[in-house]
């Protein structure tokens, strides 16, 4: 017996996986491309824009498509995630932190500070980087580029370029190959093009990304977006009323039918920068209990920040009295207050039993929201809502939330966090979704009888922090109101125990103690409930 | 006082039978094991090295977990089993009482007294231990130039794709004369022949190892094989040969063995109060065709939940139902369902089917005198396992099974199916036989 009881129990780290030739040439060509700008954003002023900006964005996605054929073209088809806990990017090492740092401080000069990228004030020429972008910009839509378009551009290029490479690490997967294809046209076409053309065609509706819903867009029903719809004729009107079906009927149709993965990982542009450029970080997500705690406290939090902010936005456009408009403040908070109730009832009645000890933080929920809701009605002036500047609520929303936690946080750590901590822990989106993939839909994941062998290649894979193995090896299936869906976890299970599926609701949910293979009295003994 | 149920071994035979026991009653539970603190997934090692995870990534509880549950965890290496004072004796010079005692210990690597097989450089991959003495010898391609593995089975092949990762190369010497086709039909063998020289590992099949040969400080230098005389330099040598149950410690106690800790049906011992389970249990016959040593994780599994039963009162037999095991080969994943064995039986015929891709086969077994279905190998196809496991129960005839085999695909979705293909060739066979 070779017991070898005095081993030390830590393992060393290997050395990292070297890089070929071929690609360590990628790199040199990407880091050309993104050297050009830096100089620009150092205020470089090149002679010919659109080149210069066409041969960086060109050189940085060539050198990440030269990269990742390199990287998988040349081997069989398969499980490709050697060494990620040895890559230092990967594994919280120097790169990651140093990524992480680039990456944060670029998101807060945008959001905070878009002049030191170049954005020209008060009818200024842009300089810097922004200016870089201006032939493109003019060339979609006629106008400068703003920081925002810079930033879209990037997105956009980023989804592109690394989706392509996700598409090459899972090219036995058609599942996965059908999504990312789905999420680079979701991004190419509606978050980038469409909103540049529709400004095109008519400049002054507001930037409307079609498959942005609220409360992920939480700014389309402020009040200079619905004027700005309302007063653009059929067209406007049309769109805010998309707007409104979006989240209230088509949403929870596809929810029902497919789960959240129908927005999650096949249409949102947050997911899909997760899933493609944030790819290299999903098993660095937490999937300790604690983490899990903590992400239903604050992802709660912020939907009933973003439900109560959106009513009181709205609350406050609308006057008092009813000869102007018959969607009076005391009409519509009573509708607000009465759809909610509904909802809240119909879940009591219906799902009690599956809520478990759920459902007194529901009602908790429930009831801080109409609480909330009572207080403002009751205490609210025309131009102050809970004491406080009407508008002071929305700005703390979207500072706080908007730019602070999906985009600093939620992006900027994703070489520290993982790729989608705002998916996971902010998004109000994610949380009306997950709610309603939790007790209203067909989506689960089929664990296979009693094939696990609790290797946790899913739960490290799952970039929501799922401990999707915690199900796995008690046969049970995974119905859970963070999964997006994305179906890594499938993919990497070495025993084909995970499966995707919509199926009827009934036995959904199955929590079993002793598994399929034994002996069939036994399990009927154990299991029945 | 409360009953002290003591379980040696923490892999996931014992730590089942710990969670049911606890789920079950209230009886003092204590755990020891002399491999890790914690109980770990044995079957994510090769993960471990090719940097898919890191160690505490393979422990599928989290650390507070036990204290929570009121299972206290013993570090120490059971050397001598008391029965006749219920105590057991600690290697760090310790001692323990119990009440009932539950025999976990799992398997370790076997060694066939080859020439050499103790020297430095040489190694099993059972044990977290071994996986360390791996992470010191084969770091890298430059420390290790080549690796040769000796023993054509489950935990080989892994060890190659392990090495393989990390691009030191292979030479994997097989004594079959195709990969393990004790087990699996020569059609799947060949094609996972294939596929290993596909990862441009050096496979050797028909060849057995002569000898390990010694540098001047004791480290592997090379290897002779038996058939040929060649010598092939290298700097580890993995012995893959199978594995026996880890049972040396208990041979001189009053425990009946034979290969393997001799239990009955209800996974008693000779001795009262002492049980046996997983890995290093041996029936004293084989249930249903069953072997009567069953090394593999759900066996140990479905014997803790059993055994859990047992010890709180609800005295039943050890009763597995239909076989069914996974494993993958590199790129390909395997699932088998009910019996299918390499060559067919008395009575039996085989029906087989491969992709022309050659990294997809089925082959199904059935009874050639009532047509019954008997069992299903798949590979690179995911098939559900209640399906089968139902299929089995109803005794379903074989065309019964190839009609409906889109009921049983588990595959991900938009995946590309292949049941008409596959009805399409039993049909033609049938044509023809
Ligand atoms: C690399 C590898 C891959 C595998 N892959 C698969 C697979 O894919 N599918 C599958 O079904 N099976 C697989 N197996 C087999 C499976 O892991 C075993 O069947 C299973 O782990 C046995 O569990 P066990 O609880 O019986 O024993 P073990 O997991 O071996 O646990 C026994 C524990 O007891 C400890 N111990 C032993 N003696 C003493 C003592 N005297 N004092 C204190 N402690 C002691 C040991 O150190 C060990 O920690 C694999 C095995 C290996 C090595
Ligand atoms: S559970 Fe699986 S499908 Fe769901 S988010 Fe996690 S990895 Fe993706
Ligand atoms: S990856 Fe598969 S086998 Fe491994 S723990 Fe998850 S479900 Fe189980």
């Amino acid at each position: 017996m070779s017991n070898k009881i005095n081993h030390s129990m830590s393992l060393a780290k290997p050395d990292a996986l070297d890089i070929t030739n071929k690609q360590k040439i990628a790199l040199a060509i990407g880091i050309i491309g993104l050297l050009i700008l830096t100089l620009a954003l150092f205020n470089t002023d090149f002679p010919n824009k659109g080149l210069f900006l066409t041969l960086a964005l060109g050189l940085i996605s060539g050198g990440i498509i030269i990269y990742s054929r390199e990287a998988y073209l040349s081997k069989l088809e398969g499980i490709k995630n050697d060494g990620v806990w040895f890559k230092s990017i990967s594994s919280r090492g120097t790169w990651g932190w140093i990524v992480g740092v680039i990456l944060t401080a670029f998101y807060i000069i945008l959001y905070f500070f878009p002049k030191y990228l170049g954005l020209g004030t008060d009818g200024a020429e842009n300089t810097g980087l922004i200016s870089l972008f201006d032939p493109l910009s003019k060339l979609l839509s006629g106008r400068p580029a703003s920081q925002w378009f810079v930033y879209g551009t990037l997105y956009t290029v980023a989804i592109l370029a690394f989706g392509y490479k996700f598409i090459l690490k899972y090219r036995h997967n058609r599942y996965q190959q059908l999504r990312t294809g789905s999420v680079m046209f979701f991004q190419l076409g509606f978050a980038f093009l469409i909103p540049e053309f529709m400004y095109v065609m008519n400049n002054d509706l507001p930037y409307y990304d079609l498959k942005s819903v609220w409360p992920l867009n939480y700014y389309i029903f402020d009040e200079w977006s619905v004027n700005g719809f309302l007063s653009n004729g059929n067209i406007g009107l049309a769109l805010i009323l998309f707007g409104i079906i979006s989240i209230f009927v088509i949403t929870p149709i596809l929810t029902y039918k497919y789960g959240k993965r129908w927005y999650c990982s096949w249409v949102c542009g947050c997911g899909g920068l997760a899933e493609t450029a944030g790819d290299s970080f999903r098993q660095l997500s937490s999937k300790k209990m604690s983490a899990w705690k903590l992400e239903r406290w604050l992802i709660h939090t912020v939907l009933v920040f973003s439900v109560v902010m959106t009513v009181a936005m709205i609350y406050t456009y609308l006057g008092y009295d009813k000869n102007d408009f018959w969607l009076t403040r005391g009409v519509f908070i009573s509708l607000v207050i009465g759809f909610l109730t509904l909802v809240f009832a119909g879940v009591m009645y219906f799902k009690r039993q599956e809520l478990g000890k759920d459902a007194k933080y529901g009602a908790i929920g429930f009831f801080v929201v109409i609480a909330l809701l009572l207080i403002m009605h009751f205490t609210g002036t025309t131009n102050q809502i809970f004491y406080i500047k009407s508008g002071a609520l929305r700005s703390a929303y979207g500072l706080y939330i908007g730019s602070i936690f999906s985009g600093v946080i939620g992006t900027g750590f994703y070489p520290i966090l993982g790729s989608r901590s705002w998916c996971r822990f902010g998004c109000p989106m994610a949380a009306i979704l997950g709610f309603q993939q939790r007790l209203f839909s067909k989506f689960r994941i089929t664990t296979n009888g009693g094939q696990c062998i609790s290797c946790g290649n899913c739960s490290n894979s799952c970039e929501m922090g799922i401990d999707v193995r915690a199900y796995a090896q008690k046969g049970e299936n995974i119905v859970r109101s963070s999964c997006v869906g994305c179906g890594i976890c499938s993919a990497v299970c070495p025993r084909g125990v995970l499966k995707l599926e919509n199926d009827s609701m009934e036995g959904r949910i199955n929590p079993t103690e002793v598994l399929l293979g034994n002996d069939v009295d036994l399990m009927d003994l154990v299991n029945k409930k | 006082m409360k009953e002290h149920i003591v379980i040696i071994g923490n892999g996931i035979s014992g730590v089942t039978a710990a969670r049911h026991i606890r789920k079950l009653s209230d009886k003092k539970i204590t755990i020891v094991s002399a491999e890790t603190e914690y109980f770990f997934s044995r079957t994510a090692l090769m993960y471990i090295y090719m940097g898919h995870m890191k160690f505490e990534h393979t422990q599928p509880y989290e650390n507070w977990f036990w204290k929570k549950n009121r299972i206290d965890l013993k570090k120490g290496y059971v050397s001598n089993i008391d029965t006749d004072a219920k105590t057991l004796h600690f290697a760090e010079g310790d001692s323990l009482k119990y009440d009932k005692l539950i025999i976990a210990t799992g398997s370790k690597p076997n060694k066939f007294g080859w020439p050499g097989q103790d020297l430095e450089g040489v190694m099993g991959m059972y044990h977290k231990q071994d996986l360390e003495n791996l992470e010191k010898h084969a770091p890298n391609k430059e420390v290790c130039k080549r690796a040769v593995i000796v023993g054509g089975g489950l935990i080989g092949i892994e060890l190659a794709e392990m090495l393989n990762s990390r691009s030191i190369p292979v030479t994997f010497l097989v004594r079959e004369d195709s990969f393990w086709n004790g087990v699996l039909p020569s059609g799947e063998s060949e094609m996972i022949n294939r596929h290993i020289k596909n990862h441009h590992i050096d496979l050797r099949l028909g060849m057995n190892l002569k000898e390990i040969k010694s540098d001047e400080n004791g480290k592997v230098k090379s290897i002779i094989i038996q058939e040929t005389g060649e010598e092939i330099e290298c700097n580890v040598v993995g012995l893959t040969a199978g594995v026996s149950p880890n049972i040396d410690f208990i041979k001189d106690s009053n425990i009946e063995t034979g290969r393997g800790v001799k239990v009955n049906r209800y996974l008693e011992t000779n001795i009262p109060d002492v049980y046996a389970i997983g890995d290093c249990a041996e029936q004293h016959e084989g249930i249903n065709g069953r072997r009567p040593i069953e090394a593999v994780w759900y066996t140990g599994r479905m014997m803790g939940e059993t055994l859990a039963q047992t010890i709180c009162g609800n005295k039943i037999q050890y009763n597995p139902g239909h076989w069914f095991n996974s494993a993958k080969f590199m790129d390909i994943e395997y699932q088998t369902y009910g019996w299918v064995f390499a060559n067919p039986r008395e009575n039996e015929a085989h029906f087989h089917w491969k992709h022309e891709d050659d990294t997809k086969c089925i082959t199904i077994c059935y009874d050639t005198t009532t047509n019954a279905f008997l069992g299903i190998n798949t590979f690179g196809i995911r098939m559900r396992h209640e399906t089968f496991d139902t299929w089995l129960t109803e005794k379903r005839d074989v065309d019964y099974v190839i009609n409906h085999l889109s009921e049983a695909n588990f595959d991900p979705e938009f995946y590309s199916h292949y049941e008409a293909d596959i009805l399409l060739a039993y049909n033609k066979q049938l044509q023809t036989a």
